[in-house]
């Protein structure tokens, strides 16, 4: 890591930079080709507001993945069907934080009722916001399996909940707040730990 | 927001985000299963001393898709004075332990009383006081007439609505006029000089007393984008509005040929219950411009809206004194 331990302006250090998001991302993309035989059955569905933008680039780079190991005169790959699934209403600390506002819920044409669901999030920590997507999913099919994506794995967990596709697994103080930025909503890709609040 | 008792009360920036999050609970309630957790072990209470078939229904739909508990509470009949009542009601309610009080009466700012008294200190959300407001109401109005005439987001700017009927004693038109003026839409209502209430020249709004001119978009304010038509409410009427029945129809009734003379993008629309007949015709309700049920289908995901935004945050108060703990995601 180049950047300063103590860069005074934020108070924080990068721990990802944009050149290592894309390579963890097309890892990833590769795992989860591997892991599912191919992409016929898969479904992306981003958890906002950071997981849409890498559930749409993972489906990018499931496509181009599948484009180069396909014989060629095969048939060209579709691109996987990406979502977003909200959980606000699902949360169990609505009633902890002033009122949160919703974001909608898109599902691919196709559901998700016998399809591998990949849930895509930017961090994992307490494990909560999965328990919620779990709930969210059962009140909207019933996927053959569900799997989950996290750019950064911070631990902490709280629930018995783990990733099965992780960018990096980032160890860190429960105090300390881990910020991801992506260019489709931060202007830029960086993931960068804050000191404590 | 605390309570909503006046559609008055809406910022602009308030109005959108609760026409926001009802989109966004419209949406969940094309699923299959339409029930969502946000309010699970909350209790709503349901308090209409007025009749009301739609509107009780409408926030115990709204209040049961979002998983609360509801109580409807019936006070009809009660010889208790109304001051009186009210209080005994509150504390009634209190002991029972409800999350929220939902409140309809025929008595202009009892909600308000509730709210502020000191009996309570729950939410309250005003479902009809009297001839003074109905604010899910207007919202559900503005809900249906933004995705009619905006897409479904943002304001009415610029957009024109036309109100006819029975101003005096609809405290749908008062909620309407506010919300509407707030986002920025431009109203004109269209009464006999008798069903217009004192000081209705300082209402956000154009008064006319000729419905064809409306119609067909002359002054004041041009082409209708939506007409609004409000019931004739005979049960609060003392004395003679107007000479008779079919004369109110005929000037201020909307029926197929005014219908036919609205721009072709204009929606007809009305709260209901609906008079057949006197303040709209049969055709007029029933043609495919008509947006009477689809009102009612919007007033539950408006009212799931409202509930979510009182209910599923917690008082700025504790809030603020949560914001110290360590956050978890």
């Amino acid at each position: 890591m180049t950047q300063s331990h103590h860069s005074e302006d934020r108070g924080e250090r990068v721990v990802l930079s944009a050149d290592e998001i894309g390579r963890a991302l097309t890892r990833i993309a590769h795992e989860i080709l591997e892991r599912n035989h191919g992409a016929a059955e898969l479904v992306l569905l981003g958890i906002p507001s950071r997981g849409v933008p890498l559930a749409a680039r993972l489906a990018d780079r499931i496509r181009l993945a599948e484009e180069r190991s396909q014989a060629p005169d095969g048939e060209p790959p579709v691109r996987v069907p990406v979502g977003e699934l909200d959980i606000t209403l699902y949360r169990d600390d609505l009633r902890h934080h002033p009122t949160r506002s919703l974001t909608p819920t898109v599902l691919p044409p196709g559901g998700i009722d016998g399809r591998v669901v990949v849930l895509v999030d930017d961090v994992l920590f307490s494990g909560r916001t999965v328990r919620a997507a779990l709930d969210a999913l059962t009140d909207l099919g019933r996927p053959r399996a569900v799997q989950l994506v996290a750019l950064v794995d911070r631990g902490h967990r709280q629930l018995p909940v783990r990733a099965d596709y992780v960018g990096k697994n980032l160890p860190t103080a429960v105090t300390e707040r881990v910020q991801v930025r992506l260019e489709e909503i931060d202007g830029v890709d960086a993931v960068a730990i804050g000191g404590t609040r | 927001m605390r309570h909503l008792l006046d559609a008055g009360d809406l910022s602009r920036d308030e109005a959108v985000g609760l026409l926001d999050v009802a989109e966004a609970m419209a949406r969940t309630q094309s699923r299959q299963i339409k029930k969502l957790p946000a309010l699970r072990g909350l209790t709503v209470v349901n308090l209409f001393f007025e009749d009301s078939t739609r509107t009780r229904i409408s926030f115990e739909a709204a209040a049961k898709r979002l998983s609360a508990d509801v109580i409807n509470f019936s006070a009809k009949g009660s010889s208790v004075s109304k001051g009186e009542s009210l209080k005994d009601t509150a504390q009634t309610l209190r002991a029972i332990g409800a999350d929220a009080v939902v409140v309809r009466h025929s008595a202009s700012g009892a909600p308000h009383r509730l709210a502020h008294a000191g009996w309570i200190d729950t939410p309250v959300v005003n479902a009809g006081d009297g001839t003074h407001q109905h604010p899910t109401q207007a919202l559900l109005d503005a809900f249906t007439l933004r995705r009619h005439l905006a897409d479904g987001t943002g304001d009415l700017q610029g957009r024109h609505v036309v109100l006819v009927g029975d101003v005096l004693h609809s405290r749908v038109a008062r909620s309407n006029v506010q919300l509407l003026h707030t986002l920025g839409a431009r109203v004109t209502l269209v009464a006999p000089p008798t069903l217009l209430p004192v000081g209705v020249e300082d209402w956000t709004c154009d008064v006319s007393f000729d419905l064809d001119t409306a119609v067909d978009g002359g002054a004041p304010a041009g082409a209708p984008d939506a007409v609004m038509m409000l019931r004739v409410q005979r049960e609060r009427m003392t004395s003679g509005y107007f000479p008779s029945e079919r004369e109110y129809a005929r000037r201020y009734g909307l029926d197929r040929a005014r219908v036919d003379r609205l721009p072709e993008h204009a929606i007809v629309m009305h709260p209901g219950p609906m008079n057949r007949g006197l303040e709209i015709s049969a055709e007029a309700a029933d043609s495919p411009r008509s947006t009477v049920v689809e009102q009612v289908a919007n007033g539950v995901s408006v009212r799931m809206a409202v509930l979510y935004t009182l209910l599923a945050g917690q008082d700025p108060a504790q809030a603020a004194a949560d914001i110290t703990r360590t956050e978890t995601r």
